[in-house]
């Protein structure tokens, strides 16, 4: 927003307000779920499979149930005789709650152990014996469809190979053709590892249900709460759990980015055990069960082609990809997704043709994948490109801003076709390559990183110029297990001028409570600090698809300005009645209406707030309030151009980013402090992926790691100190012109840094180095090793 | 099970419980005074959101057990407001160090640790002084913003108590 | 994640604390900092089922230079040691072990006679004092004492030539001559993490000739390993760039390194040699009075 409209004091669009939720976070009184206790509350605690394919022989819970302050063990034959034992993913595949013949992965849930506190489950679940017996294990998803590879899911009919589908979009004949046809195709394979959200409160919940009116009331970490009514209602509504006896509420979730938005077995079994004890049960899970059993994010080889003239005119895109879901498919895309937004893979540039297909595979691996702070299988699609484009780029030897600059789509080319079938909304990607440039001062480091290539220093500049989508979505094509993906708000202006707003969605630490206060402030001119936000209740807020994908402003940001130009179309018609005028001859300004030409003749908000509740026209109804279910019309695009600098220790293969430079573009911006603040984080959750974290298994299954002793989350020390700007050309389709921007760094954060280390050693002949970048990779590829 | 009586002096309070001699102090602080500003992210004494001061040092509650604070000092989170909010605090609201909010009662635990010995700390001082606490929504940058809002705070109120 | 029981034990004297030891045999456990033994526990990976609170003792907790020897309590914590004007001064080498261990946060509970009897071979102070040829004081039942020379003291993994009934008591080291020098550089992919590997360096001067040195490694080996090769390749001569790059290569060839999530054997043999020439370049620098 070049100006402001209100004030600072209404803190409407544009202001960096301080937020509203801080004052109970710095003081220490959040309220987590671990915070929630009830009257008579117990613990459960999950037993776990050490292996990762078995039969289970059997069960023996007697030393278990003799110990001091257990209460009961749940077992899958328990679940069974209620039919709770399997339940759908979000994917309308199946998955187990518990286990009734054989596990598929190491950690799945094998029993629950419930107990008077977390000490007697803890030593509970250790007296729990289960006998197994080994069954082979598929890990390598290249051999998951093999002849011979045993059958993972031979519990669902029909399935005769651990192949679950098949997704592609765009035109393959015509894309061959443009390969055919072009002087330069360049091809790699390029591997996303499994990584995991890692929110620094993992996941639980507390499930209390009132035996004498049936009513279930679970507090739980998601960031999805009517969507897992509903998922609770349909699981569990054969056994009386209908959707009116069920209130979830989200309270304070302490980070989700993606992990927060399935339903685990743990969440099943916990509500099956309180209405079997009839006691309200709380369930936290651990960071080892956390980072083993919860759901992965990307686990993605992609085999990309690019074809390109020698005058570096980019033409077609072919990738091909095999996703490793794991022992089911429990992602969070849409369902007419499976792949998600995968196919945005030909990003910022005017291809000509592309064709992309993937196929996923069942593995002996915890199921999922969700995001990591990415609209569905974005990070993919922005990696798969801009490695790509670099690699075209040292293939002709033009410089990667350069050819960048030659093949963005210009900004009178919006709204932008794309060959597999987006339109993207708005966009001026030369703008924010160039300001990205210039803030760094990229001829310079091109300069310096010459002379320091001749005294042997290892120096490295890299670019990504990233397109994202957000703000799922249109209910033409988007929904979940059915539930088209609008976002609501509900707005009641109370007489004396304050107000209430409800959402469907839910903050995890975007600041909810203070952006979608100063929409309403935008749009009414009532001071943000007189909105109160709630969310998370599914009792009081309306019905939404949750928060995630970046979706919240892009829809139910919407939904609140839409709703409040309902409430301002009812409050002209008071304010004409109060100023005794026709609404034709009144104006707003912020805040109040007045008569046109009479600036002295006119209405605060506050007061026609109080005239609805006591003076309100007659034939109008009373009161002041609105609620909008917002189906957006389109997604959007946010993009935005980043630059790395990297400084590389040849005799360690240490990599420091030395510099960073975030150019982002979101739209209009409703708070610049909170974009920044989710802007530096979502940096942060790329360097992570790009040079530290990685889920991978040996041979048999197992979890290599699984604590943060080698699951490397990075600290404030190996963060460098992130550059940021902005430019902003805002979504033509949204209310408030508004695109969303949480994840965008995420997407586009790994693949600059990774064009930066391979730029620093191009001059060697390195290609490609797939993430994490470890500094073994590079060393071996100074020193010419093979990868051991 | 063993037990033992034991007395915390919490944030000026004395607190005193019969408990497991395996009980965490984390779970002491949480369960048994219900003072629940200090988390539990990690159990593996790395994310370092369970911090408290222990005499005055900033250590890790998930890796003390809570007969090995009988007889000492604890603050936590909750006894970090006098009549005014404590410089941390005021900088982390001012300088939106914080997102999801639950590393930061740990964060501003280790901090005060930090500039009780270290007044004025750099960034690089800063980015070390936190480096046991992971946070995963800030990307760190204003934290680092919010504990030098809060040296600057604190040297003024004290050069203007000097005069 | 949750400890299994015992009783806790908080004698008041390092006598009763030993006393304790001997009677309750091999199931009692010391717990010092506890930043090892109590990670350890909560993953059921021990189950002692006595513990023993060393950390009152305040008579453990001290730092001074006596009979010629540096003196560290075996309950001084890291953080103590980083921060000791003594310890800048004469003895940065210590400073440099000390500063990078695990984190801030455990390093003000974690104590530098833990981080030596716990005998990990990932842990950092075994080599530095392998460098600094320390002296390991032990003390055992009916007032018995002992000093164990550190190439004695680390048997194997987790395995310490210290008996159930003997608590490591204090660290000596001898105080630097006047052409002394030492520092440790240590790899980790992040604050917190143990060592990729890691070497510690002493070098001793007369007439701008090396008279003795001390070279460690940390996390390549069973127990922290001695580049004995390489301290040899040093003395006698001025320690020039050329007898640093041999004695490095040495040191790698002497590292017993096994590929792990942190590198693999090549990669850990190549990060020494490098490690290790620095951390030379570095004692010398400091021991001949630059930096």
């Amino acid at each position: 927003m070049s100006k402001c409209k209100t004030s600072s004091e209404v803190g409407g669009m544009g202001h960096s307000v301080k937020r509203k939720e801080d004052a109970r976070f710095i003081r220490g009184q959040g309220n987590y779920v671990d915070d929630v206790v009830r009257p008579g509350m117990v613990f459960m605690d999950i037993v776990r499979s050490p292996y990762a394919h078995a039969k289970i022989k059997s069960i023996n819970t007697e030393k278990a149930l003799a110990h001091p302050g257990v209460a009961a063990v749940i077992t899958g034959e328990t679940l069974k005789e209620y039919n709770l034992h399997m339940m759908p993913t979000l994917m309308s595949d199946t998955q187990m709650v518990l286990p009734i013949d054989k596990v598929c992965y190491q950690s799945q849930e094998v029993a629950a152990v419930i107990g008077t506190d977390r000490y007697a489950v803890a030593d509970g679940i250790e007296l729990v014996e289960v006998e197994y017996e080994p069954l082979p294990v598929v890990v390598d998803p290249f051999k998951a469809t093999d002849p011979d590879a045993p059958i993972i899911r031979d519990d669902k009919e029909g399935q005769e190979s651990n192949h679950i589908w098949h997704w592609e979009e765009g035109d393959k004949e015509a894309t061959a053709e443009i390969f055919n046809n072009s002087d330069v195709v360049v091809k790699e394979r390029i591997y996303i590892p499994r990584i995991h959200v890692a929110s620094i409160e993992t996941c639980g919940c507390v499930s209390e249900f009132d035996k004498a009116t049936g009513q279930l009331t679970v507090w739980m970490t998601t960031q999805a709460p009517h969507a897992i009514r509903t998922v609770l209602a349909l699981v569990a509504g054969h056994v009386g759990l209908q959707e009116d006896k069920i209130r979830v509420i989200s309270p304070d979730i302490g980070g989700g980015f993606g992990g927060k938005v399935p339903v685990y077995p743990g969440y099943v079994i916990a509500i099956a055990a309180s209405v079997v004890t009839g006691l309200p049960v709380k369930w936290i899970e651990d960071r080892r069960e956390n980072l083993q059993a919860d759901s992965f994010a990307r686990d993605y080889h992609m085999d990309c082609e690019i074809a390109a003239d020698k005058d570096g005119t980019l033409n077609g895109l072919r990738i091909k990809t095999l996703a490793d879901n794991g022992y089911a498919d429990a992602a969070a895309n849409p369902s007419k997704y499976p792949a998600g937004m995968f196919s945005i893979c030909t990003g910022s540039y005017d291809f000509k043709n592309a064709f992309v297909e993937v196929d996923g595979v069942y593995t002996n691996k915890p199921p999922g994948g969700v995001a990591y702070r990415c609209s569905f299988r974005v990070t993919e699609a922005v990696h798969a490109i801009e490695r790509m484009v670099d690699m075209v780029a040292d293939e002709i030897m033009m410089d990667a801003a350069e050819l960048r600059m030659k093949n963005f789509i210009p900004k009178d080319a919006f709204p932008y076709h794309s060959p597999t079938g987006w339109e993207y909304d708005s966009g001026d990607y030369h703008a924010a390559l160039q300001l990205a440039m210039d803030n760094i001062g990229y001829d310079k480091l091109l300069e310096e990183q010459k002379e320091k290539r001749e005294r042997g220093e290892f120096m490295g500049i890299g670019i990504c110029s990233f397109t994202e989508v957000v703000g799922a979505g249109p209910s033409k094509d988007f929904d979940i297990l059915g539930i088209k993906m609008f976002d609501s708000s509900e707005i009641r202006i109370h007489p004396t001028g304050k107000a209430i707003a409800r959402f469907g969605t839910k903050s995890q630490g975007q600041g909810h409570e203070t952006t979608y206060a100063q929409i309403i402030a935008e749009e009414l001119g009532i001071p943000y600090t007189d909105v109160s936000v709630e969310e998370g209740d599914t009792d009081t807020a309306p019905y939404g698809l949750g928060t995630y994908a970046s979706r919240s402003t892009p829809t139910a940001g919407a939904a609140a300005a839409m709703a409040c130009r309902k409430i301002k179309a009812k409050a002209k018609k008071i304010a004409a009645h109060l100023l005794e005028t026709s609404e034709e001859d009144l104006e707003w300004e912020v805040g109040k209406f007045s008569v046109k030409g009479v600036p002295d003749k006119a209405v605060t908000i506050q007061d026609i707030a109080f005239a609805a509740y006591t003076n309100h026209p007659q034939g109008l109804e009373a009161g002041l309030e609105a609620t909008h279910y917002y189906d957006p019309p389109n997604l959007t695009f946010p993009f935005g151009s980043y630059i790395a600098v990297v400084d590389i220790d040849s005799g360690t293969g240490e990599v420091k980013v030395r510099r960073f430079m975030a150019v982002d573009d979101c739209g209009n911006i409703i708070n610049p402090m909170i974009v920044e603040g989710q802007i530096h984080g979502g940096l942060t959750q790329g360097l992570a992926p790009a040079l530290f974290e990685e889920i991978s298994y040996d041979e048999e299954g197992n979890m290599t790691g699984g604590s943060f002793m080698e699951y490397l989350v990075p600290t404030a020390v190996e963060t460098p100190h992130w550059e940021t700007d902005k430019t902003i050309t805002p979504s033509p389709h949204h209310p408030i012109g508004a695109k969303g921007v949480g994840e965008s760094p995420t997407v586009g954060a790994p693949p600059a840094i990774v064009n930066a280390v391979v730029d620093a050693l191009s001059h060697l002949g390195v290609k490609h180095i797939d993430i994490p970048i470890t500094p073994e990779k590079v060393w071996r590829a100074i020193h010419k090793k093979e990868v051991a | 099970m063993a037990k033992k009586s034991i007395t915390i002096n919490i944030n000026g309070t004395p607190r005193s419980g019969e408990v497991e001699d395996r009980l965490l102090l984390v779970h002491f602080i949480r369960d048994d005074c219900a003072l629940t500003g200090t988390h539990i992210g990690c159990d593996s004494t790395h994310c370092g959101a369970c911090t408290v001061l222990l005499d005055g040092t900033a250590v890790k509650s998930c890796t003390v057990l809570a007969v090995q604070a009988d007889g000492r000092e604890v603050s936590t989170i909750e006894g970090m407001e006098g009549a005014a909010l404590h410089p941390l605090q005021e900088g982390f609201f001012e300088e939106h160090g914080l997102q999801c909010g639950f590393c930061t009662p740990g964060m501003i635990m280790s901090a005060k640790h930090l500039l009780d010995n270290n007044p004025k700390p750099n960034e690089e001082e800063i980015r070390c002084g936190i480096s046991g606490n992971l946070c995963r929504c800030t990307g760190y940058q204003n934290i680092v913003k919010s504990v030098q809002y809060a040296s600057n705070k604190i040297q003024e109120s004290e050069s203007v108590g000097g005069e | 994640m949750i400890p299994g029981t015992f009783d806790y034990h908080s004698p008041d004297t390092l006598d009763e604390a030993i006393k304790l030891l001997n009677d309750l045999g091999e199931d009692a456990k010391v717990l010092a900092g506890g930043h090892s033994l109590l990670p350890m526990m909560k993953w059921r990976l021990a189950e002692p089922t006595h513990l023993v609170d060393i950390s009152r003792l305040s008579d453990l907790d001290y730092i001074k230079e006596e009979n010629g020897y540096l003196c560290l309590g075996a309950m001084v914590t890291e953080s103590a040691l980083e921060n000791s004007e003594l310890i800048a001064a004469k003895y940065p080498i210590l400073k440099d072990t000390s500063e990078v261990i695990a984190d801030p946060l455990v390093r003000n509970l974690a104590s530098v006679g833990g981080n030596i009897a716990h005998g990990d071979p990932a842990n950092d102070h075994p080599a530095t004092m392998l460098a600094l040829n320390a002296i390991v004081v032990v003390c055992g039942p009916n007032g018995s004492k002992r000093e164990i020379n550190i190439d004695d003291f680390f048997l194997g993994p987790l395995w310490t030539a210290l008996q159930d009934n003997e608590i490591l008591t204090e660290i000596k080291i001898p105080i630097p001559k006047q052409y002394s020098g030492g520092c440790y550089i240590k790899l980790e992919r992040k604050v917190g993490d143990y060592a990729i590997a890691a070497c510690a360096a002493t070098l001793d001067f007369e007439n701008g000739q090396c008279i003795s040195a001390g070279i460690g490694l940390t996390n390549v080996g069973p127990t922290p390993v001695r580049a004995s090769d390489s301290q040899n390749m040093l003395v006698g001569t001025d320690v020039s760039d050329e007898i640093i790059e041999k004695a490095s290569v040495l040191a790698s060839e002497t590292s017993q390194p096994v590929g792990d999530h942190r590198g693999s054997e090549e990669y850990k043999r190549g990060v020494v040699k490098t490690l290790t020439e620095r951390a030379i370049m570095k004692a010398k620098n400091r021991a001949l009075g630059g930096n």
